[in-house]
């Protein structure tokens, strides 16, 4: 057994049936005739060489568009995970954006011992703890918005804000640590397992410390890393592992927060992590219906069918991804809402991206405010209630 | 232990200053390990990180002076990004004085030595990157 036979066998790839759903919703086939999902399964399966130095494998987003459609259920993106880890293990180092600034800055918070000042953005209004019932993972807010600080309107560091803010005002003293690293998705995805063991059991170790029994999540790729990956390695983990939206959703059903009304109309993009990944739909939607006056449209491509940001773990900005991120700008433009909503800091960095410069349609057509989840609900709720 | 340093310069003004300071038998510490580059403005923060990461202990971006560059503004691209990656060393615990940017030009090669002389005194008082050894 070789290692992609293992591979093949965990992915449940032996049950394909060559039916090429996959590759008729694949974003990327779309837009690229030569690559296809299907193809990369049936290469695997037929022994082709080592399909794990096939270029194809970088190429995927891993949206997961692709399982949605699959009658069997092949665990695509897992699949194509272990064939990244193979790779790198073979020695191929993969291209990433910025030039692997992520991922060498993750590799540098793996190293142990280093005292970080990770916690700028916390102004004095926002209460924090060491210890307590809720751990609020932050990410790597901090290090992104200084990473993407020329763009403009981005506000990363909101969001932490907000959902202090969302904490306090439902008279909970979330634990913010310092300590805290990044959560590891993007190496755990450009094939770096060793250093992405490394990150799980510094923050493993340090929820366990800080004695909480809820951890919540702004970032959708933190939450699935969390729930997906680490479990994957470390076991159960014995606390439980929320999105703010679902977090959010509880304090509204038990009248612990409440809403001002205001006028407007808003969409909203499903993160692939948080949608796709985990299954979190209806969270978010609730907590939108849940402030008065504020309009819900859908955009035709939504939930299990919403688009791709275009690129994940920073290994697929071209050109076919800034196609996909105009045409779900044109999409949110196309619902007459007044802001897109999004509830993943990098979906917001992306879709940002493709219209912070100059674009080949013009402006009007794909230009809307795009607003996290988190900071629309901070900014929302009822002042002293 | 003797620190180690990586310094990136430009080929039109830095590292002509170096070979100045070297034909002009000028001397400074031996820690640098000059990396020669088209223009400043071609190091990316990710560079510098890199070499963090591989165990350097200070980073040092020169380049012309501002308003000289050979690219026009390959520099003030470079202020740009020394400042973000100065930013973002501090948020990841690193401290910042392990990176520097200085501008020197083909004529100061007096100017180099004195800067890298500099550097290394201020890099050994800081002692050892804690990021030293990583793989």
């Amino acid at each position: 057994m070789t290692a992609v036979d293992d591979l093949i066998r965990d992915a449940g790839a032996y049950y394909c049936i060559e039916c090429g759903k996959c590759t008729t919703v694949c974003p990327i086939a779309n837009a690229n005739p030569e690559f296809a999902p299907r193809l990369i399964v049936v290469k695997a399966m037929a022994g082709i060489a080592n399909v794990a130095l096939e270029p194809d494998i970088w190429r995927c987003m891993t949206c997961e568009t692709c399982s949605e459609m699959c009658p069997y259920n092949v665990l695509y993106s897992e699949f194509i995970r272990g064939l990244r880890a193979e790779a790198v293990s073979t020695g191929i180092v993969p291209v990433c954006s910025q030039h692997d600034l992520m991922q060498t800055m993750m590799r540098i918070m793996a190293t142990p011992g280093i005292e970080q000042n990770r916690l700028g953005w916390v102004t004095p209004d926002l209460k924090i703890a060491d210890k307590g019932e809720v751990f609020y993972f932050t990410g790597c807010l901090p290090q992104m918005s200084t990473i993407f600080r020329d763009q403009e309107d981005v506000n990363l560091l909101g969001i932490a804000q907000s959902a202090v803010k969302i904490f306090n005002r439902a008279g909970i003293t979330p634990v913010v640590s310092n300590q805290e690293v990044c959560c590891g998705h993007d190496l755990n995805w450009t094939g770096d397992e060793v250093n992405f063991e490394k990150l799980m059991r510094i923050n493993l170790d340090l929820i366990k410390k800080s004695g909480a029994a809820k951890v919540v999540f702004t970032c959708a790729e933190c939450l699935r890393t969390f729930e997906i990956d680490y479990q994957d390695i470390a076991g159960d983990l014995d606390y439980e592992l929320l999105h703010i939206s679902e977090f959010v959703d509880d304090l509204v059903a038990e009248g612990k927060i409440t809403f001002d009304g205001v006028e407007e109309k808003v969409t909203y993009h499903d993160p692939c992590r948080l949608g796709r990944h985990l299954g979190i739909y209806d969270a978010p939607r609730n907590v939108i219906g849940a402030i008065e006056g504020m309009d819900l449209i859908e955009m035709e491509r939504t939930r299990e069918k919403s688009a791709c940001c275009g690129v994940s773990a920073w290994l697929t900005c071209d050109s076919i991804a800034k196609e996909m991120q105009l045409a779900r700008m044109m999409e949110a433009v196309g619902t007459g809402g007044d802001k897109l909503i999004t509830s993943c800091p990098k979906c917001q960095i992306h879709l940002r991206c493709a219209i912070s410069e100059e674009m080949p349609i013009e402006r009007e057509k794909a230009d809307i405010p795009i607003e996290d989840f988190t900071i629309l609900v901070a900014n929302s709720i009822k002042a002293g209630a | 232990m003797e620190p180690k340093i990586v310094a990136f310069c430009c080929k039109w003004c830095s590292s002509a200053g170096a070979d100045l300071a070297g034909t002009s038998r000028m001397k400074y510490p031996p820690n640098i390990r000059i990396i020669r580059v088209m223009c400043s403005g071609r190091i990316e923060p990710s560079y510098i990180l890199r070499a963090l990461e591989l165990g350097a202990d200070g980073v040092i971006v020169t380049g012309c002076h501002l308003g000289d560059c050979h690219y026009i503004a390959g520099n003030e691209q470079a202020k740009k990004r020394v400042e973000m990656t100065t930013e973002l060393l501090e948020t990841m615990g690193i401290d910042p004085r392990r990176l520097r940017l200085e501008w020197i030009s083909a004529s100061e090669g007096a100017r180099f030595a004195s800067v890298m002389t500099d550097f290394v005194e201020e890099i050994k008082e800081l002692g050892p990157s804690p990021l030293g050894g990583v793989s």
